[in-house]
Parts: C-alpha cells; structure tokens; sequence
C-alpha cells in the first residue's frame, strides 16, 4: 500500500473535528442530564444522580410527555408504512414516464423546498375554513407526508436508476406477469433500500416539528411537547428529555441497520445458487 | 399495451398525487386566496383588496427582515459548503476501504435523524454565559470577562444552522464525488497537475451538480426557518419565518399569508435560478 500523503492526515483532523461538532453538544447534555440536585443548566456538575429522570416519571412535573411521546411513535409507524408503500409505487410508477410525471416530480421538490410554516399555516386554514377540526391523524399526518414522501421519493429514484433491468426482463420473458415480476423479483432486490425509505420514514415523522406546529391539534406531538418545556423548564429535566429521546432514535436506528445487515447476510448465504448445478 | 401501461402508472402514482395535491397545491392556493382577505382583532373576513400587501411593502421592517433572512442563507451557505465539500472530499478520496467509508458516512449521517430541537437546545451548555466556551477560553487567560454574544445572538444562530444542515451538502457532493471517473483524476496527475490543480480543475467541475443540489437544500431550510432563528436568537433576531409565525400567533392569518406569498415567490425564485444548473433526476 502506498504512503499515504501529508493532506490525508489533515482532513482526517478536520474530519475528526467535524465529527466533535456534531456531536460534542449531544454529549455535553448527555453529561449534563445526570446533574445533582441541586445543579443547573451548565457546568459544573454538583454531583451525580438521577434526579431529573425521575422527575421525567412524575407526570405533574412536566405536562404530558408520555402521552405525547405515544402520539409521536404511532404517528411515526403511520407515517414510516405510508413513505414506504406511497414512494415505491410512485417511483414504479415514474419508471413507465406517464404524461404529467415531470409536473409530479417537480411538485414533490417543491414539497420538499417550500418553508414548512407554509405547509403548516395552508393546512391549518384549510381545516380551519372547511369547519374541520384539527389532528394530528389526520392534518398532521398529512402535513408531515409532504416532507418524508420527496425523501422516500429521492431514495427510490436513486435505487431504481441502479437498478439492473435485465433480471425483469428475464422474470418476463420466463412468462411472469407484471406483478409478479414486482412481487417477487425487483420487491426482493430493492429490499434494503425500503429498509433504509421506512427509517427516514419513521425519524424525519419522529423529529417533525414546523409542518405538525399548526396542524396537530390540542394533543402535542413529542417535538411540539419538547419545544414548549423550552420556554418554561428552566432545570436538567429537559436534558434528561432530550437524552432519553435521542437515545430512542439511535436504538431506532441501531435496529434499522441490524435489519439490513441480517438481510444482506441472510442473501449472500442462500441468494446464489452458484456451483448447485446439477 | 400503450394505454393500459399508462393507466397502471396513473393509478401507482395517484397516493403520490393525491397527498400531494391536498396537503400542498389545496394549502398554498388557500394561502394566496388568504393573503387577499381581510382581518378583524378576532377573526377574518373574505374580501379582495391589497391592504396585506400594501402594509407589508409599505413597512421598513419587512426589507430589513428579508435582508436578515438572505444574510442567514448566504453565511450558513458559505460555511456548509466549504466544510461539507472537505468532509465529503475526504470520505471519497481519502478513505480506502468500502467497509470504512460506509462506517463514516453513517456516523455524519446519524445526527440528522435525531430531534433538531434537541440538537438546537444542546448548545445552551457550551454558549451559555457561564458556559464551557466562556470558562475554557477564561482559563486560557483569553478573555477576562464572559462573551455575551455567544449565545441569543446572529452567531449562535448561524452556529446552530451550520450543526443542522452541513449534512445535506455532505450528501449529496459525496454522492457525485463517488461516481467521478477516478481515472481521470490518474489522468490530470499524469499530466503533472499538482494535488490542488486536479482538485480545483478536475473535481470541483465535476462536483457541481452535487454542489447545486445542497445549495438548494441548504438555502430552502434556512430561508423557511422560523425556529432556529427563535430559539437561537433567544426571539431577539428576526427572519421572514418568524414574521410569519408572529402573525399566526397573533391569529392575523391574512397578513401571515400574505407574507407566506413573497416567501414563497422569493425561494421559488431562487430555486429556479439554481436548478437552471442541475438535472436533479439525472444526478440522483
């Protein structure tokens, strides 16, 4: 192997240093949420305890974190099943170039890039007009599809432009039907990608905040929950919050990969029939 | 043949469709319809006059936000270009095993799939008056006295934008970096280019359309923002979003909308400027 040269040991710092900022104040809170009794939002620490979690527990304390954190995690599974079945079909769908699909495709990126209080507000009036109250099943999951669709979108486009198309040709011209060559032959091959749709799916709904703001009704979701303690909770309990829930989507993610790394283990074991010739 | 391939595809994107026309084309011609309305203290009326536009043109406060809203865009772009191009040329070219590259893009990856509030709030301990940033550079005999505008400030504003969005460069530049011909960059070194001659003459060229589409996600996430600037700015800096969302609060939708609009015009203005520099389809 080559010497490596003088600018690799650079950007590894500069890498490094990156990677410090993105999660150095991450951990800081991490720190920070075991802070004693009688401690505040910053350094230094007076002593170790486990106080703030335990006020976490006590409903009173804090609003309704736990309800709100249920809301939060059903609206997520919603979201993650809708992104996944809604961009697969869309992006099978884009494969074919109907009339109209450059129209589609621009209005999914304009559903990505236009300002989330817009979405938000918009939804919000409409209910509002049609005399409709709103939820965060209904306008909510609505407002918060507008940006995990273009994402799941982008995803499956970026697969099926890999995407090798002879295999369906073959499943065709061995006489399966349109569906079937889908069921049981690009479905199976483009497996770890949905694996990876379902995860944006699940986090972007997870984390949303700006498109829920105005259209989750009176029940909050776990952001809109968390955003209101920072105006009023001036104490760890809101670190503790925030380690608790990042925790939970790491070990969200942490699972997601498990997935796709047993799939891929699974596939190179039994998915090539090489050297079983006959 | 024809026509019924074309029917299976309208029918595959009618979910697609459908979400898309009633929580984004409905929403935003409501908005504009809104925008022409008229607003008591307690309710609104439908009308057809100007009066939204009239006073949001008419006000100072509203050039002075717009300027601050192109300000936070345009530093927030400078800075997370040049560190997401360095991240992401380092991923590409720096890093040999496949196995590792994937184990690093991930961990730049995982942040973004964490709680932005949670990300925003985390910076209290490090700004703070009181806080790690203020102490250390104390002890290092920098500053006698705490800064006051680390935190509630453009700064930590900025700061804040830069943490959340550097990923959305990263990504995309790494993934046209990855599909660059690595021969002709053997090519340009054979031809005696020097190590910043082939990055400046060869990569960053070819890096463009990936450039382009994190601009565009870049510059669209700071100029809709409302709670970056709010909560990072303690509420004492101002953004169009906050505009907006200062409307809402005051339950004036009309005059919200309104502003909604040249919002909306302004950044759909903008991405069409710099979407005249990339095929998105093409690149993904």
């Amino acid at each position: 192997m080559e010497q490596r040269p003088r600018s690799f040991y650079c950007l590894a710092a500069f890498f490094c240093l990156f990677l410090l900022f993105l999660y150095g104040p991450t951990l800081t809170i991490g720190i920070l949420s075991f802070q004693g009794k009688g401690g505040g939002l910053t350094f230094p620490m007076r002593g170790v305890s486990l106080n703030w979690f335990r006020e976490l527990f006590e409903q009173q304390a804090v609003g309704d974190i736990w309800g709100s954190f249920r809301r939060s995690l059903a609206l997520g599974l919603m979201v993650m099943v809708s992104t996944v079945v809604v961009s697969v079909m869309a992006g099978l769908a884009f494969r074919k170039k109907f009339a109209g699909s450059t129209v589609l495709f621009y209005l999914a990126i304009t559903s990505l890039v236009i300002p989330s209080i817009l979405v938000s507000l918009g939804v919000g009036l409409i209910f509002n007009q049609l005399g409709l109250k709103v939820h965060w099943t209904s306008s909510g999951f609505g407002s918060q599809l507008t940006w995990t669709l273009p994402f799941g979108l982008l995803i499956i486009f970026a697969v099926f432009n890999r995407f090798d198309k002879s295999y369906e040709e073959a499943a065709r011209d061995q006489g399966a039907t349109s569906w079937q060559t889908i069921r049981h032959v690009i479905l199976p091959i483009i497996a770890p990608s949905l694996i990876g749709v379902a995860l944006f799916g699940f986090t972007l709904s997870y984390d949303e905040f700006a498109r829920t703001l105005l259209t989750a009704g009176s029940y909050n979701t776990l952001p809109l929950e968390i955003f209101g303690m920072t105006t009023n909770v001036t104490t760890p309990v809101i670190y503790a919050l925030g380690t608790l829930t990042t925790l939970f989507s790491l070990a969200i993610i942490g699972v997601f990969l498990l997935i796709v790394w047993i799939v891929g283990k699974r596939r190179s074991r039994v998915g090539s029939d090489a050297g079983k010739a006959v | 043949m024809g026509k019924s391939r074309d029917i299976i595809a309208y029918l595959q994107a009618a979910p697609l469709m459908a979400v898309l026309l009633a929580f984004l084309v409905v929403p935003i011609g409501m908005i504009v319809v809104v925008s022409f309305w008229g607003a008591t203290e307690f309710s609104i009326y439908p009308a057809f006059q100007f009066d939204n536009y009239a006073f949001l043109f008419g006000s100072p406060v509203t050039y002075k936000v717009f300027f601050a809203t192109f300000k936070y865009a345009f530093i927030t772009w400078i800075f997370t270009l040049s560190i997401g191009f360095t991240v992401a040329y380092f991923l590409a070219f720096h890093v040999r095993t496949q196995a590792m590259q994937t184990a690093l893009f991930l961990l730049c990856t995982i942040p973004f799939l964490t709680s932005n509030i949670i990300r925003m709030i985390s910076w209290i301990p490090f700004l703070g008056r009181n806080g790690i940033a203020n102490q250390t550079l104390i002890s290092w005999g920098l500053i006698d006295e705490p800064l006051e505008w680390l935190l509630y400030s453009d700064f930590s504003v900025i700061l804040a934008f830069v943490h959340l969005y550097t990923l959305f460069m990263v990504v995309p530049i790494f993934n046209t970096m990855m599909r660059i011909d690595k021969s002709l960059i053997e090519a340009a070194y054979d031809n005696g280019a020097t190590g910043l001659q082939t990055l400046w003459h060869v990569i960053v060229p070819l890096t463009k359309p990936g450039i382009m589409i994190g601009t565009i996600f870049v510059v669209t996430l700071v100029m809709g923002d409302f709670i970056t600037v709010r909560f990072m700015s303690g509420s004492q800096k101002a953004n169009v979003g906050r505009l907006i969302s200062n409307d809402i609060a005051l339950l004036q939708y009309p005059s919200a909308a309104a502003t909604a609009v040249v919002l909306l015009c302004t950044v759909l203005i903008v991405i069409g400027v710099l979407l005249r520099f990339v095929n998105i389809r093409k690149e993904l």
